[in-house]
């Protein structure tokens, strides 16, 4: 302890109380504030990217649910659109084959219309001649009947014959 | 993988000079008995001078040269007395200026007459006139040359930062001390709140002693650290810092300890209050002893090597002083980080906010 108090130097003592407090004042204002402010901005700067990035990251999820979504409604819309367009489709072609086959149904009736008329007209042009036909044979016969009975009948026959192998 | 081992075989080799170098030194030293030349040598080595020798021999005509420079003498006797401490020729001979004579004794500078009589009492000790002496000794000037490179360093780092975010050159080296000090030593032990006010002083102490430190185990054989008046003044800083920033909830606790009934709390005032002093204390004669001891060991183990003179003893002592060498390099840089540790947890301590929970 002795050698202690005799080595103590009041010299050394006021010199390093001197120049130390000198030195943490001077590299106060010209090292450690400028560091450590520095330091700070940079750790900030790189806590507010992280938060940023881990924003844009939930946004971007946010996003793709909405896509999801979206996608997922235009693919039913695309479904329902066309199951309309089938449906419509169906239809026309179910009228259209119900006009058509009215149309034929019409058609038909109409052939059928005309050939029962003239089916008419034939017959009644038919009976005409079988009238007119009949009164020759009988005019024939008659004459014939009026010259030669046998003769007469016997034309009478071959007439006959003749017209209903026409 | 290269870059590490060059880098070590660089390390090795700084060490080894510096265990050459101090060999060397002693080498030179005339002849007599080895074992008390080394002692002295130690001893000398441990003290401040007044010039700033490296080494010093002796020519073959005997005469004592020395590498170095002299460094001014700033005395108060009865007025500043400025004279270079190559007046004294190494305590060779009497300084005279303006009528009144100096000398050096053991590094001292006493008072004396023309002829430079030292008187001494029974103990050893000179009754000369001290006068007070504030030169700029081998210390002071190390101090403040590593200032002025902690200094340059710093600001030249802190330059840096105004053009790119990212440290480089010295920085990438320097910012990762700091971010620690910041972050394991200041902010656990004073809190988020209060540590900023500490940064300067806890950042500036820590790097001063290391350098300081470190810059004692070079061969230019400057020992800052194992002087008492340096530890005191840094523990005297912690100590003024902490008892001047301290809260009310502080000296509460010194005076009047809550939670303890009372005649406790008037036995507790004292012990605390005496802890208060006993605390920058400790951080004083911490700092000094292990770097003197360190000092006084790793020199004994080279000096070894001057007595054993044969192979095996040398080299043994060569081998262990290299490995304390390395130690030392340690211990370099724990007593800073313990000198700041510590002062960070008074600082933290005087800061302290309330708490309920004793």
């Amino acid at each position: 302890m002795e050698k202690l108090i005799n080595e103590f130097s009041i010299g050394l003592f006021f010199w390093q109380l001197v120049l130390f407090i000198g030195l943490v004042l001077l590299l106060r204002k010209f090292a450690w504030k400028p560091i450590l402010d520095a330091v700070e901005k940079r750790e900030d700067g790189i806590q507010d990217a992280l938060d940023s990035a881990e924003k844009a990251k939930l946004e971007m999820t946010n996003l793709q649910a909405d896509n999801e979504k979206l996608l997922k409604e235009a693919r039913a819309e695309r479904e329902a659109m066309l199951k309309e367009a089938r449906d419509i489709k169906n239809k026309t072609i179910e009228d259209a084959k119900g006009e058509a086959q009215e149309q034929a149904n019409k058609i038909i009736e109409q052939a059928q219309a005309a050939i029962e008329s003239e089916k008419k007209s034939a017959m009644a042009e038919l009976k005409n001649h079988v009238a007119g036909l009949s009164l020759e044979i009988a005019e024939k016969v008659v004459r014939t009947e009026l010259s030669n009975k046998d003769k007469q009948l016997a034309l009478v026959e071959t007439m006959l014959a003749e017209k209903t192998s026409k | 993988m290269q870059n590490i081992i060059s880098r070590k075989t660089i390390c090795l080799f700084f060490l080894m000079i510096t265990a050459f170098s101090f060999a060397k030194e002693e080498k030179h030293e005339g002849e007599g008995d080895i074992k008390t030349e080394i002692k002295e040598y130690i001893n000398h080595h441990l003290l401040d001078t007044h010039d700033f020798s490296l080494t010093s021999y002796t020519t073959d005509a005997g005469e004592h040269k020395y590498v170095g420079f002299p460094l001014p003498v700033i005395l108060w006797d009865n007025g500043l007395k400025v004279f270079s401490s190559s007046k004294f020729h190494h305590g060779e001979s009497v300084a005279e200026v303006n009528g009144d004579y100096y000398t050096l004794f053991h590094n001292k500078v006493y008072k004396t007459d023309a002829a430079g009589t030292i008187d001494l009492d029974e103990h050893h000790h000179p009754t000369n006139v001290k006068p007070i002496d504030f030169s700029i000794t081998k210390n002071v000037f190390t101090i403040f040359l590593v200032g002025l490179l902690m200094f340059v360093m710093f600001s030249r780092m802190a330059k840096r930062y105004k053009t790119s975010s990212i440290p480089k050159g010295m920085g990438r080296f320097l910012e990762p001390i700091i971010l620690y000090i910041r972050d394991d030593i200041a902010v656990p032990n004073i809190g988020e709140k209060k540590y900023k006010r500490y940064m300067p002083y806890l950042l500036t102490v820590f790097f001063f002693i290391w350098i300081i430190n470190l810059l004692g185990l070079t061969p230019l054989g400057v020992n800052v650290t194992n002087n008492i008046a340096v530890t005191l003044a840094l523990a005297l800083i912690t100590y003024f810092l902490t008892t001047f920033t301290a809260n009310k909830n502080y000296w509460g606790h010194i005076f009047w300890m809550p939670g303890v009934p009372t005649p406790m709390k008037i036995i507790l005032a004292p012990i605390e209050l005496l802890g208060t002093i006993i605390k920058p204390f400790s951080l004083m004669i911490r700092l000094y002893a292990n770097i003197t001891a360190g000092h006084i060991v790793l020199m004994s183990i080279i000096g070894l090597m001057f007595i054993f003179k044969n192979w095996l003893g040398s080299s043994l002592s060569f081998g262990l002083a290299f490995a304390l060498s390395l130690l030392e390099l340690l211990v370099a840089a724990l007593q800073a980080y313990i000198f700041t540790m510590l002062s960070a947890l008074y600082f933290g301590s005087a800061v302290e906010e309330h708490h309920d929970d004793h």
